[in-house]
Order: structure tokens, then sequence, then C-alpha cells
């Protein structure tokens, strides 16, 4: 009876796991989608702990356990209401990290479960081979989740590391052929375990735990920061994909339809996103922006001269102009200037001005990252426009203003081919009559190149961290 | 060749969900718009904490006396808990914006 309902909870687990990722895909369901799919992990958890039995023996430990999720959830719950929006998408791959390492300690402990009956000394005596009597298959799976486990843990931490600008950018010369090989060489040594079982088993088991941490590591560091969200959503569908190896190994059919659902739906999600950059996965991976190809990229036409324009121009500009469209990006995120950007948005319509967002799908750190921004800050969700509307629109917009956002408006994208950016869909923001920049300095993005935007004579920079640009703006703009 | 058809004969119930849970996963997030993408791979984040639940079973199957694997599915039990509950709770914060205005 008691085995058939935790049948039942995990059932239940499953289903709601499909159609919570499918509320979830829709903003009107969103939310709910979310608390559906959390539901129903609650009842598979608890289902686990009180009805699970193996061979008729219940799960021993209950102060163990509930006292590692009592820490869990207090530790999760003040890490995710504490952290800022700005700083989601960092948060989102810290808690990826930790599924993987999860699931690679899993492995770890079923391997040495597996290796409880091993001594030596009675292997040498009576010739019996103890390593070959162990099941291939457990054996395939325990890797697997081992070795995807670690790659997605170690691989999270540094793009947690990156995004929060602990770890910079680091490549060197043959860097993806190290990758391959290390990669390779943890492969062949899986292999070879399960085909030959040597006696350095456990030797060779830990080797393997140190490669792909190792792996990870490398795998994740060249690549630029601005790619960072699709190295986070496709290590996000790594860890499905170990959480579904726990699966087989358990023979639990919830941990099995949601690792892979989450595997499938991660690889798809990450080709989403890099479609949003027209670019391949493979040139995301290989390609890595910032590291060794962009000093040729970069090398193109470069400097100029650019002009700047006074806080009380920008604002004389922006509060006679019909039309004002903001073009929000990580500088904006980073200065978390949302607020007052909403506020300035406010002040402008006051005085008749019309006053819209041009979103770019990959602005800020993460594909609908400035949405989730501006929504916090109040700002209407008709002003946002998407990149296909908002390029029709700039033919007609008088001003733009630009803050902190700068390879998403970058014309090399159109019209450079050397260009690392090239064939990225841009903004078409020089289609406007006049155009304000607002930047910290002339230092350029996360892509490591110049933008000719801002040599344009139409263009005016306006140095400054955003926050205070604005305010300041803000109350030129009032005093007019 | 024997192998392998043995194995998969095996292995066939799972092997099955395997690939319907592909064309599932695909499926249903095909229409995602992209300013749904990052709660999206939050959610998608916080449901693959379900290695929890091998956490769990881990916890609970080990002996008294074996520290080593207490410790370690203890930490595991931490981490996954991390990832379920603090993935859920990302995911609501990022969609509560959205709600606010309908």
């Amino acid at each position: 009876m008691e085995l058939n309902l935790l049948v039942f909870c995990y059932l239940l687990g499953s289903v709601t796991f499909i159609v919570g990722l499918k509320m979830l895909s829709n903003p009107v369901s969103a939310r709910n989608g979310n608390l559906v799919a959390a539901a129903g992990m609650f009842v598979a958890i608890m289902g686990t702990i009180f009805l699970y039995e193996d061979e008729g023996k219940k799960l021993g430990n209950y102060g163990w356990i509930f006292s590692a999720l009592v820490i869990g959830t207090i530790v999760g719950t003040l890490m995710a209401k504490r952290v800022k929006m700005t700083a989601m998408p960092e948060m989102v791959s810290l808690f990826n990290g930790m599924g993987g390492a999860c699931a690679a300690l899993i492995s770890v402990i079923e391997f040495r479960h597996l290796m409880h009956g091993y001594d030596p000394a009675t292997y040498a005596s009576n010739g019996y081979s103890f390593f070959s009597s162990l099941d291939g298959t457990t054996m395939l799976i325990i890797f697997l989740g081992l070795i995807i486990g670690s790659v997605s843990f170690s691989g999270s931490m540094i793009a947690w590391g990156k995004l929060n600008g602990k770890i910079k950018d680091f490549a060197f010369k043959g860097q993806h052929i190290i990758n391959l090989v290390i990669l390779l060489l943890n492969v062949a040594i899986a292999a070879f375990i399960i085909i030959a079982r040597p006696e350095e088993t456990p030797l060779f088991f830990y080797a393997i735990i140190l490669l792909s941490i190792l792996y990870g590591v490398f795998f994740v560091l060249p690549i630029g920061g601005a790619d960072m969200p699709v190295v986070i959503s496709l290590l996000n569908s790594f860890t499905g994909v170990a959480a579904a190896c726990g699966g087989f190994l358990y023979d639990n059919k919830v941990m099995l339809t949601g690792g892979i659902l989450v595997g499938a739906a991660g690889t798809l999600l990450t080709m989403l996103m890099c479609k949003a950059m027209n670019r391949s996965l493979s040139n995301v991976l290989i390609g890595s922006f910032g590291g060794g190809n962009a000093a040729a990229g970069g090398a193109g036409p470069q400097g100029g001269t650019y002009k700047e324009i006074s806080l009380s121009d920008a604002a004389v500009v922006m509060s006679y102009a019909n039309k004002v469209m903001i073009v929000p990006g990580y500088g904006l995120a980073v200065a978390q200037a949302q607020h007052i950007c909403h506020e300035l948005e406010k002040t402008l319509e006051a005085k008749g001005v019309e006053v819209k967002y041009a979103i770019h799908p990959v602005a800020g750190r993460m594909p609908g990252h400035m949405n989730v921004l501006l929504a916090e800050a109040d700002v209407s969700y008709e002003k946002l426009l998407e990149m296909e509307l908002a390029n029709e629109e700039f033919k007609s917009t008088d001003v733009v203003l630009i803050l902190g956002a700068n390879d998403v408006v970058n014309p090399a994208a159109k019209s450079d081919p050397s260009s690392p950016i090239y064939g990225m869909p841009i903004l078409e923001v020089e289609q406007a009559k006049h155009v304000i920049v607002n930047k910290r300095s002339m230092k350029p993005g996360y892509a490591g190149i110049e933008n000719q935007l801002f040599f344009q004579p139409k263009t005016s920079m306006l140095f400054g961290d955003a926050k205070k640009a604005l305010q300041d703006l803000l109350a030129e703009v009032r005093s007019i | 060749m024997n192998q392998i058809l043995n194995w998969i004969a095996a292995h066939q119930e799972m092997a099955y969900i395997v690939i319907l849970m592909i064309f599932v996963g695909i499926e249903i997030i095909g229409k995602v718009p992209s300013v749904l993408h990052t709660p999206l791979m939050s959610g998608a984040n916080a449901i693959h904490g379900v290695v929890i639940i091998g956490a769990i079973i881990v916890m609970g199957q080990a002996e008294e006396g074996n520290t080593i694997a207490l410790v370690l599915g203890f930490l595991a039990v931490i981490l996954g808990t991390l990832n379920v509950v603090g993935g859920f709770v990302v995911t609501d914060r990022m969609l509560e914006m959205f709600k606010k205005k309908k």
C-alpha cells in the first residue's frame, strides 16, 4: 500500500514538472507554473522520506536528513531572497552548481558502496576477480553521473565567479585542444575501467573526478561574459542529465523524468538563446569572445573623435523631443538605475514626450534580464518594445538614450564581416535623429570590440555611472 | 550486437521514458518568448534539483558507523536542498515582477 502510494507521489511529481515547465513558457501562467512544479517536488521529497523502502527496509537517519533539509532550506531561501535582481543570473548558476555537486556526490557514495566488499588480500589469494563481478551498467551510470555532475559543478562555479567579476576571462593558445584531450582522457579512463576492470579501479575513479572538475573549469574559463547565459543554460541541461543518471541508478521514475525533461528543454533553450544572438552553439563554445581572436576582430577601424554632451543639453534635447527611445543594457543593471530610469520616463511623459524602451533579446546578462529589471521598477509592459518592433520605430524617433548598452547597438554587426559579432541582430539606433550614449568610459563592451556608433556625428556621449547620470539628468529635465 | 539488444530489452521501460521525455521537453518550451528565457532557465534549474531524492535515499541507507557515507550524504542533501529551494524561490521572485502589471 505504502509503496503504491510512493509510486503515485512520483507520478504526481513527474506530471507537475511537465505541466509546470509548460506553464513557465507562457507569461500569464508562468508564476503558477513555478508553484505547481514546487508543490510536486515537495510531494516527491516527502514521499521519498516517509514511504521509500528497499527490500522491505525503510530509510533511516531521519535526524541527519531533516537537519540537512532544514539547513538547505534556510540558507537557500535567504540567498534567493537577498540577492539583488541584477545578480539573478549568477544566483541561478550557483544553484545549478549545487545540483551538479549533489549528483556527483551521489555517484561517489554509490561507488564507495560498490567497493564495500572489496578486500585486495582475498582478491590476490584466490584469484577471484572482485571488479569483474560488478555490474557494467551500474558502473556506466555512476561514471556518467559523476563526470556530468562534476563538470556542471565546476563550470557553474566559474560562471558564477565570472558574472560577479571575481574571475576574469582566461584563455591560452591551444586551450580547446587541451580541453578536448582532458575530455577524451576522461572518457577513455571510464571506458577502460568498465571494460578491463583493472585492480586500480578506485584510483582511476578519483582521477576521473579531478579531470572532470578540471574540464569544467577549462570549459567555461575562456568564454566571454556576454555568452555566460548560454553556458549556464547548457550546464543547466547537463545537471538535468546527471539527475537522470540518479534516476537510472535507483530505478526512480521521477528523477528520470525530471532530469531528462530539464536536459531536453535546457538544450533547446540553449539553442534558442544562441539564435537570439544569431550565433551557433559551437561558435559560442569555441570562438571564445574576448579571448584570442578579439584582438584580430578589434583591429578594424579604431578610434576617431567622439563628442560629449552636457547634462543640460541632453535634458533640453530630450524634453523637446516628440519621441524618446531608451535602450537599457548591462550598465543600467549594475548601477541599479531601473527605478530612476522609470522616474525619468514619467517626467518626460508629463512633458508630452512619448517614451518607449527598446529591449534587445540578449541585453543585460541574460535573455529577458532587462524585462525583469524594468518590470521591477513598475515600467508598464506596453512600453517595452522587442527588437523587431523597436527597429521599425527608430526611424520616427528623435532621441535614443542608450544606458550602458554597447554590443547590442554596435553597427559592426551589420557592416563589418571581420567583426566577431558580425551577423548578430542589433538595435538599429543610428536610424534615429540623435543618439545619446551613457557609459562609464570609452572602454569596449563584453565582446571586446570598438563601437563605431560612438564616433558617428549624430552620437554624443554622456559619461558617468548610469544611476548618477540619470539622477542628474532627471534634475535637469525637471528644472526646464 | 546480441549484448546490446539484451541490454535494451532489460532497460526498455527506462529507454521509453527517456525518449518520450526528450520529445516532451522540446515540445513544451518550443514557443517560449525570449522575455521568459531567464525565468524558464531558473525554473528548469529548480526542477533538476529532483536529484535530491537520490541524495535522500543514499543518506537514509547509510549505516550508522559509516561516517564518510553519512557526511557525504549529509552534504549531498544540503546541496540538493539549496538547488531545489533556492531555485524555486529565485524563479518566483523573477516572475513576481511580471505579475504586478497585467
